[in-house]
């Protein structure tokens, strides 16, 4: 057998999940990575390493003695084309490497609102973003916050507890509703009011002031709301969501609408594959295409990839988990939480410190959300992980 | 082969209770993990790898075992 390339574009979680995952499974050719910057986990970012309670060293993702383990090659770049009849993959100002097969890991970059390109606007997504807004929010004061999901209310709960103040401002009133559920979104955000943070539902960023700063280029000054209500602030987060970083696959002839778009194998095209958040799969479990934005969703997609290049024929069908860290209360989210699905309070009070919340759809579980609950949230999600197995 | 968790680093997850319930538990209160033994027989080992390899928080670890074992 002559030696065989996998060439991983992206080496964040999932590139480098993929990447020992391969090994795990036995696969002896040669791996190359290609990335910008040293992998690191983002869960802390808004967490931990916005607080201070962590030192950025702490994220990383591997460490070295592992990382060395792996034995695979790490190319400083970005990949900048794939060309899929030729079989390469080319890295920006840097050769162009032939593979037996490619994993597209390239992830996701966070979504911009109009005009926010000037100082004292922020977004989050790398370590460097996360570091400018720690030292940004301790020393200028209350931040504006654009974005009442996920990551915009851990940072409003972070805010909080290093005593800042936190507006946040949605569109839509209590977005998390959809993916907790109405009754556990509603007790999050009374939640986040009793702790200081400020809600504006119903608006959007209309204009921007600035001012000069000493470097002569514009800060900001304060933002006006779609009601004409201005709110002067130093610092301010765009939080609205992610978009793929698929623009480096144009004219490849791979199929890319919100992300690279693969078959239930994750597969986007004879030997090239896609992990982790820029995947856009068919989950046959639940027969919908998605793409998920989770940490385990990294693992495990690089695993059926990795075990799909090692010719195991593993259709990828996760349960999609995530958790999410606000105050004291740690919220896990398992399976999906559907529209029209029944809930029902399956451990503890609704009102009180523990409880989980099923959902059922046509009496069969859909999802699960639990606050406070870890353990009693994995006995529904061996539930969950049941309905997919292959064997039922 | 050796497993070792870090209960600080863990985030109460439950990848390992959920995909290796052999060896791995979560506390009833806090859901942080719970190892209920640290020696993996041969044919389980793979198991205890991939369970180490899917934490969100990278939180357990495998030790005294090459990267490429697998039995097959």
């Amino acid at each position: 057998m002559t030696a065989q390339r996998t060439i991983i574009a992206g080496a964040s979680a999932a590139g480098w999940l993929t990447a020992e995952a391969l090994r795990r499974h036995q696969y002896q050719g040669e791996i190359v990575l290609i990335g910008d910057e040293p992998s690191y986990e983002r869960p802390p970012l808004s967490k931990q390493v916005l607080s201070g309670d962590w030192h950025a060293d702490r994220t990383a993702l591997f460490s070295t003695e592992r990382q060395d383990k792996i034995g695979a090659k790490l190319l400083l770049g970005r990949a900048s084309a794939l060309d899929v009849g030729q079989r390469t993959i080319k890295v920006e100002h840097g050769e162009t490497i032939a593979f037996d097969h490619a994993v597209i890991a390239t992830g996701v970059r966070p979504r911009t609102l109009p005009g926010t390109d000037v100082k004292g606007f922020h977004v989050l997504r790398t370590i460097g973003d996360a570091l400018a807004l720690r030292e940004k929010m301790s020393r200028q004061g209350d931040i504006i916050i654009f974005g009442a999901g996920f990551i915009g209310m851990e940072v409003a709960a972070t805010a909080r507890r290093l005593g800042i103040g936190a507006i946040v401002i949605d569109p839509v009133f209590e977005p998390l509703r959809l993916r907790l559920g109405a009754a556990v979104a509603s007790r999050l955000y009374a939640r986040h009011r009793a702790e200081g943070v400020e809600f504006r539902f119903g608006l959007s960023l209309a204009a921007i002031s600035t001012r000069a700063g000493e470097d002569g280029a514009p800060r900001l000054k304060a933002v006006s709301l779609s009601d004409g209500s201005v709110l002067a602030t130093e610092v301010a987060l765009v939080a609205i969501g992610c978009q793929p970083n698929v623009e480096w696959l144009s004219g490849s002839g791979l199929t890319i609408d919100d992300g690279v778009g693969c078959d239930d194998f994750c597969m986007a095209a004879e030997g090239i594959w896609a992990a982790g958040d820029v995947a856009r799969w068919r989950h046959r479990g639940f027969g919908v295409d998605m793409r998920i934005e989770h940490r385990t969703n990294a693992a495990e997609q690089g695993d059926t990839v990795a075990r799909n290049i090692m010719g195991q024929a593993k259709p990828y069908l996760p349960v999609p988990f995530f958790w999410s860290d606000q105050f004291d209360i740690r919220l896990q989210v398992a399976g999906r939480v559907l529209e029209d699905a029944e809930a029902r309070v399956e451990h503890g009070d609704i009102d009180g410190s523990s409880f989980v919340v099923s959902y059922r759809a046509d009496g069969r579980l859909s999802g699960v959300v639990g606050w406070n609950a870890g353990k009693a949230v994995t006995e529904f999600r061996r539930e969950l992980l049941a309905q997919l197995s292959p064997q039922t | 082969m050796k497993i070792k968790v870090d209960r600080e680093k863990c985030v109460s997850s439950g990848q390992c209770a959920a995909f290796a319930p052999e060896f791995f538990d979560q506390g009833d209160e806090d859901g942080v993990v719970v190892l209920l033994h640290d020696s993996p027989a041969p044919e389980l080992r793979h198991k205890a790898r991939q369970a180490a390899d899917l934490c969100p928080a990278r939180a357990i670890a495998v030790e005294d075992e090459p990267l490429d074992h697998e039995p097959s």
